[in-house]
């Protein structure tokens, strides 16, 4: 979705300034908030990209303003809504009105390294081959969908060069809707910067992004 | 909440403190909840903070680059298959599930970023900083990245090409920065202490062989 998490290319946030020894967290609630958000994924209610747009579908301003870890905690609470897990007062107040929802599983202490560990692997078992290779010349569709996407504006309706195979891997634009994991094959897309941005930069800048197979199409 | 969150870091001069205890407020009330429906384990979060408090973090990454250093058929094979090369060494854990190296040149400088969220290699650079999920970086990286090195004090010559990783996907980048001069016989353990996170990030360059004599 064109939202606020949608950022390359804006201006107007000045330089980037990076905080000398800054620590992993600035307060408790961030180390339980990023802890909270680990461990609920683990209980299956949602999956990873229905995670993300959680977040980024927060109002732009919001978005923009939000320490980071709260943006986690308020695409937390909507899943938590959304998938039936706790009701609106249950969250206001913090106490539990309802039963709990059944899950298949959660992290419990004995599994924690097993499940970081683990992992959760997005690469599946091809059922085609790819329908591009390395060296190939592309364009990237000129699309706006409202829902989930991975292709940023800023790269939309762009040439670009294939620049390798990343394997073939779930396809979030479906996986985020519930739709199933549809994996698509997935390409690491060289752009030169001046298709991107113009021809005042430099001739030899070139930004990658790794793209799926159903946001490109032959030029 | 246990006795192992007592090490209350002391970072709040740049924020408001009425937000600040609201935040906290809110995620206390979350937790509480969350625990009492027995979604999550509250001993299971203290163990994922020390996780990444302690053990994952990048030292990781450096070992990986420090190896690279000194090992060229580890350098052949870290980018060829990242992914292998690094779970060989012991660091496969989530956000690192698909790896890419790519390695830094007088040629080419390599730099990661991820303008959609916060995308970033967990398992070999630990969580990431503020800057790297905040919007001054993610909206400037791709469009004027030599303004982003200036940010961080580093001149880029024209001739060396500059090129961006906006990590879009699960693959997740690892930049290996050029060895510095004058660390010839150093074995992997020394030359780990020039690798920094920026570095690796590609914000950065390895420290100085003098830095750390």
């Amino acid at each position: 979705m064109n939202g606020g998490a949608d950022l390359g290319g804006m201006m107007g946030f000045g330089p980037v300034v990076e905080e000398d020894n800054e620590p992993n967290f600035h307060a408790l609630w961030e180390e339980r908030a990023m802890a909270m958000v680990v461990a609920m994924g683990a209980c299956g209610q949602w999956n990873l990209d229905q995670s993300r747009f959680s977040r980024e579908s927060l109002p732009p301003a919001s978005y923009l303003s939000f320490p980071y870890y709260r943006i986690w905690i308020e695409g937390l609470q909507k899943l938590l809504l959304e998938t039936n897990m706790a009701t609106p007062d249950e969250i206001a107040s913090g106490n539990m009105s309802q039963p709990a929802k059944a899950v298949p599983r959660i992290m419990e202490a004995a599994n924690v390294d097993d499940m970081l560990s683990a992992g959760g692997p997005v690469d599946r078992k091809p059922n085609r081959k790819p329908g591009f290779g390395e060296g190939n010349t592309v364009r990237t569709l000129n699309i706006h969908p409202e829902g989930h996407t991975r292709l940023p504006r800023y790269a939309r309706g762009k040439i670009g060069i294939i620049s390798r195979v990343l394997g073939f891997h779930v396809f979030p634009d479906s996986n985020a809707r519930g739709k199933g994991e549809a994996p698509q094959w997935l390409y690491q897309i060289r752009f030169s910067a001046r298709e991107l941005w113009g021809d005042d930069k430099n001739p030899r800048d070139a930004v990658t992004l790794d793209l799926w197979e159903p946001y490109i199409e032959r030029p | 909440m246990s006795e192992h969150h007592s090490h209350g870091h002391e970072h709040q001069h740049d924020h408001d403190h009425s937000h600040l205890s609201e935040m906290d407020a809110r995620v206390r009330a979350l937790e509480s909840l969350l625990s009492e429906k027995g979604y999550i384990d509250p001993i299971a979060l203290d163990l994922i903070v020390e996780t990444y408090e302690t053990r994952i973090g990048p030292q990781n990454g450096a070992h990986v680059v420090a190896k690279a250093w000194s090992d060229p058929d580890y350098f052949d094979w870290l980018i060829q298959d990242a992914t292998a090369a690094i779970h060989s060494l012991g660091y496969a854990s989530r956000q690192g599930e698909h790896m890419v190296a790519v390695a830094n040149s007088s040629d080419v400088h390599h730099m990661v970023v991820c303008t959609l969220c916060s995308c970033y290699p967990w398992s070999v650079l630990g969580l990431p900083p503020t800057w790297y999920k905040s919007p001054p970086y993610r909206a400037k990286a791709v469009i004027d990245p030599r303004g982003v090195l200036e940010d961080f004090g580093i001149k880029l010559p024209k001739s060396r090409a500059v090129e961006v990783h906006d990590s879009t996907a699960e693959t997740r980048y690892l930049v290996i920065p050029q060895r510095p001069g004058g660390t010839d016989g150093w074995d992997e353990k020394q030359l780990a202490k020039l690798v920094t996170r920026n570095s690796m990030i590609g914000t950065g360059f390895a420290l100085d062989a003098k830095d750390v004599a």
